[in-house]
């Protein structure tokens, strides 16, 4: 400590500067308050940290590039060092895309990265929510966080499309196109959204200009506000706990984040980073130059958007292609509307099913303790019909690639798709919700009646029985300790009705517990063992 | 006046007379066309070629083609298909055909060279068609920017951008143009093998399709600049790429970290 006298100071330069700091703008308090929060210790929380890595990665990445990319689609007659696009007429933002990548120096490298963190934080921020779904994270007092999380999820899209349409070139154009028809497909106003999007008839000279805006500025700047929000609010709760002896929802137990995580996050920070130079320096995403420059006449077999998009563009592909009716003289472009509807109502569940988890349980209490999501049958039963259902959507982007590589029927694959998109998610929620009942019934045998040990042994009376284990606490507590909600019955009200909502809910709430495994009471416990203890 | 006027010039025997003006020189014209190009596709081959060609066709060919190359319910009369096409469809190993399905496949050459070029010297012999392409079109000495327009314009829609091959309905498909030879481009386009229409020299002038040419054999001799290409088979194999590889390693190694402090 330095003295009013101004002493010279014990402990070399690294205390000292940790005291000037602390005297002008308190860092001790600082550290005390975010240093000592705690942390959990898991590899599923480690899922967010890569989406908010690859971000970085993206800024760092990005702001490179705009050193050198001209979003400008005046027409110019390309004379770079590319041999086979020499004197070919294309857009200056298409070309100074080739010069990035051939002409700059490690231009072609912070593309590719670029490229490769951006699928990159879109996947992760999907595998994060998945796990934030299948523990039930999303619980009170999560709901927000969740939609906050839910819009850096539509957000990263968002950022990754309008990023995959500023080159300008063929593959992009084509996409770009699609979208084009997505909006004329909306009735009475898509034609104006699309003018006014475009300035005049697709292309129009602006798009890449306006894209690039949204791209570099509107869309960075949200996604950085909601990952402040994201982040604060994970301060504000807590971070969630797996269950285990000592795990309770009032307290977490983990590591304090100095120095255990900030020396851990920091370093998978450069795992994070290290993975997507590797990649980017080895294989090569989006060679644009292979494509040429935008033209709107020629459209290219295999143009597909990126994994991200894929979904949507695979509703389009599986919708019967005929769906169109004519109300006089307008069209209702079915075969659009239904794919766009169906694709956001998917997001707009998928985002509001915390609320409706919520309002089915009744549950107002605070959650900190995970669920495996075996001990949440029905809810894991939705989530994995959700995914397969958007996987199915997402392989429907690829029909084309998997007829020609896999030697199948074009028809054939779609056909087979639009059966899987109907049946698969429902076989896959039966499945699913029987698979977790029977290891919930699974853990409540090996709690009752201990852990099969494979040794047989022979009673003198000449009967065979194999010896269970009894399990110790640490691992019982793990296999006992969730909530048992029961069907709510639809009751009468103050005035003695019934009302309609009162029954919706209440069939809700059947639906979602009606079949159930409780957990083991610690009568049973008792019960069990005393029967153990005869048999011996 | 009017009606003077017509009477004076037209006698008549004028119609037949026009008409029969016209018969002619369209008729002869024809034939001097047809004689040029007959000469011309005829003119590579030796008697003896077109001799043991035959040979080879009534062995081969002739159960589902025809004894007389007339055609069957199962395969096309070969009249006019011209030497390009079988040279096209047997150096590719496509004839003779393994299995009817929707397309015929690919598979290692069944004949040697010089029986090819008699079976096509055959085919020649039979009725005018296109003949083999000669080495100035091959010599990939055409505008490789300018076949690349050109390519994207009317060959992307089912060879993709990159030449990397698309769908067609009911298991049919456009091959990935990534190994085929100059002279198989070539004669691609002027037989239109399969369900390929016919690029016939006034839809893609003879420059168009050595621009074409040079612009797919630069495709296929450029080293791939950034790294390995994937097969260059566009994002869907970038996305599932970076699913299985980027991230499957990236949750093996948090999978790791987490392992380590327990």
């Amino acid at each position: 400590m330095s003295t009013a006298n101004g002493n010279k100071q014990k402990g070399g330069f690294l205390a000292g500067t940790a005291n000037y700091l602390d005297e002008r703008v308190g860092v001790a308090g600082i550290l005390k308050t975010f240093g000592r929060k705690v942390f959990p210790d898991h590899w599923s929380f480690m899922l967010g940290e890569v989406a908010l890595y690859s971000f970085l990665v993206l800024l760092l990445s990005g702001t490179f590039l705009t050193f050198f990319f001209q979003p400008a689609m005046t027409p110019v007659i390309y004379d770079g060092i590319y041999g086979p696009l020499k004197g070919a007429h294309m857009s200056v933002a298409y070309a100074s895309t080739i010069d990035i990548s051939f002409e700059v120096r490690g231009g072609l490298l912070m593309r590719q990265v670029h490229h490769w963190a951006a699928l990159l934080f879109v996947a992760s921020a999907g595998l994060h929510m998945l796990r934030v779904f299948f523990t039930g994270a999303f619980r009170k007092p999560r709901e927000i966080n969740w939609i906050v999380g839910f819009a850096l999820f539509v957000l990263g899209m968002a950022g990754g499309f309008t990023g995959y349409s500023l080159p300008d070139d063929l593959l992009s154009g084509n996409g770009l196109r699609i979208i084009d028809g997505m909006i004329k497909g909306v009735p009475v106003i898509g034609t104006w959204i699309s003018s006014l999007l475009f300035g005049g008839e697709f292309p129009g000279h602006g798009i890449v200009a306006r894209l690039y805006s949204l791209h570099i500025m509107l869309i960075p700047a949200l996604i950085l506000v909601f990952i402040a929000i994201h982040l604060f609010m994970v301060v504000i709760h807590k971070h969630t706990h797996y269950s285990g002896a000592g795990k309770r929802d009032d307290n977490v137990v983990g590591y304090p984040l100095a120095p255990v995580y900030v020396a851990k996050a920091g370093g998978f920070f450069f795992i994070v980073f290290g993975v997507i130079m590797l990649v980017a320096a080895t294989f090569t995403i989006n060679p644009v130059w292979n494509y040429g420059g935008y033209d709107p006449s020629p459209v290219s077999a295999g143009t597909q958007p990126d994994w991200y998009i894929g979904f949507l563009d695979g509703a389009l592909r599986l919708t019967p292609s005929h769906l169109e009716v004519m109300l006089g003289n307008y069209t209702l472009s079915l075969n659009v509307l239904i794919p766009m509807v169906v694709g956001v109502l998917f997001l707009v569940v998928a985002a509001l099913y915390p609320f409706l988890e919520a309002w089915v349980t009744g549950d107002k209490r605070e959650h900190h303790v995970l669920d495996r999501p075996r001990n949440a049958p029905t809810r894991t039963a939705i989530g994995a019909a959700g995914v397969v259902f958007y996987a199915v959507l997402w392989a429907g982007a690829a029909t084309d690639l998997i007829a020609t590589n896999f030697r199948m029927s074009l028809n054939q694959v779609l056909l087979s798709l639009q059966i899987a998109l109907i049946i698969l998610p429902i076989a896959a929620y039966i499945i699913t919700k029987r698979l977790a009942l029977s290891l919930q019934r699974k853990d409540r045998e090996i709690v009752l009646h201990g852990r099969e040990s494979g040794r047989i042994v022979r009673l003198p009376h000449g009967e065979y029985v194999e010896v269970h284990e009894e399990i110790d606490e640490y691992t019982r507590y793990k296999l006992v300790d969730f909530v048992n909600y029961q069907p709510i019955l639809a009751r009468p009200n103050a005035r003695g009705k019934i009302t309609i909502r009162g029954r919706i809910r209440a069939s809700m709430s059947s639906w979602f517990f009606e079949d159930r495994v409780t957990p083991v009471t610690p009568a049973e416990l008792k019960a069990a063992h005393s029967d153990t203890k005869e048999l011996h | 006046m009017k009606q003077n006027l017509k009477n004076a010039r037209r006698s008549p025997w004028s119609a037949i007379a026009v008409i029969l003006a016209g018969l002619i020189l369209t008729g002869s014209g024809f034939v001097a066309a047809t004689a040029s190009t007959s000469a011309a596709s005829d003119s590579p081959y030796t008697a003896s070629q077109v001799d043991q060609g035959h040979k080879l066709f009534l062995s081969n060919c002739a159960s589902c083609h025809g004894k007389n190359a007339e055609g069957t319910a199962n395969a096309p009369s070969l009249y006019g298909v011209g030497a390009a096409s079988v040279l096209f469809q047997v150096e590719t190993g496509r004839m003779p055909g393994a299995i009817s399905g929707p397309q015929l496949e690919v598979k290692p050459v069944q004949f040697k060279q010089s029986d090819i070029d008699a079976m096509a010297a055959w085919v020649a012999s039979l009725a005018p068609g296109p003949s083999a392409p000669t080495a100035a079109y091959l010599a990939q000495k055409g505008d490789a920017s300018r076949g690349g327009q050109i390519f994207r314009i009317n060959c992307a829609m089912c060879h993709n951008a990159v030449g990397a091959g698309g769908a067609l309905t009911g298991g049919k498909y456009a091959p990935a143009l990534t190994h085929t030879s100059a002279a198989h481009i070539y004669e691609a386009m002027i037989t239109g093998p399969q369900n390929m229409p016919v690029f016939s020299n006034s839809d893609l002038t003879l420059t168009d399709k050595t621009d074409i040419i040079t612009y797919l054999q630069a495709v296929q001799t450029n080293p791939s600049i950034g790294g390995f290409d994937l097969g260059n088979l566009g994002p869907v194999v970038e996305g599932l790429f970076m699913w299985i590889f980027m991230l499957g390693g990236l949750v093996l190694l948090t999978m790791w970290l987490g392992a380590k402090s327990n």
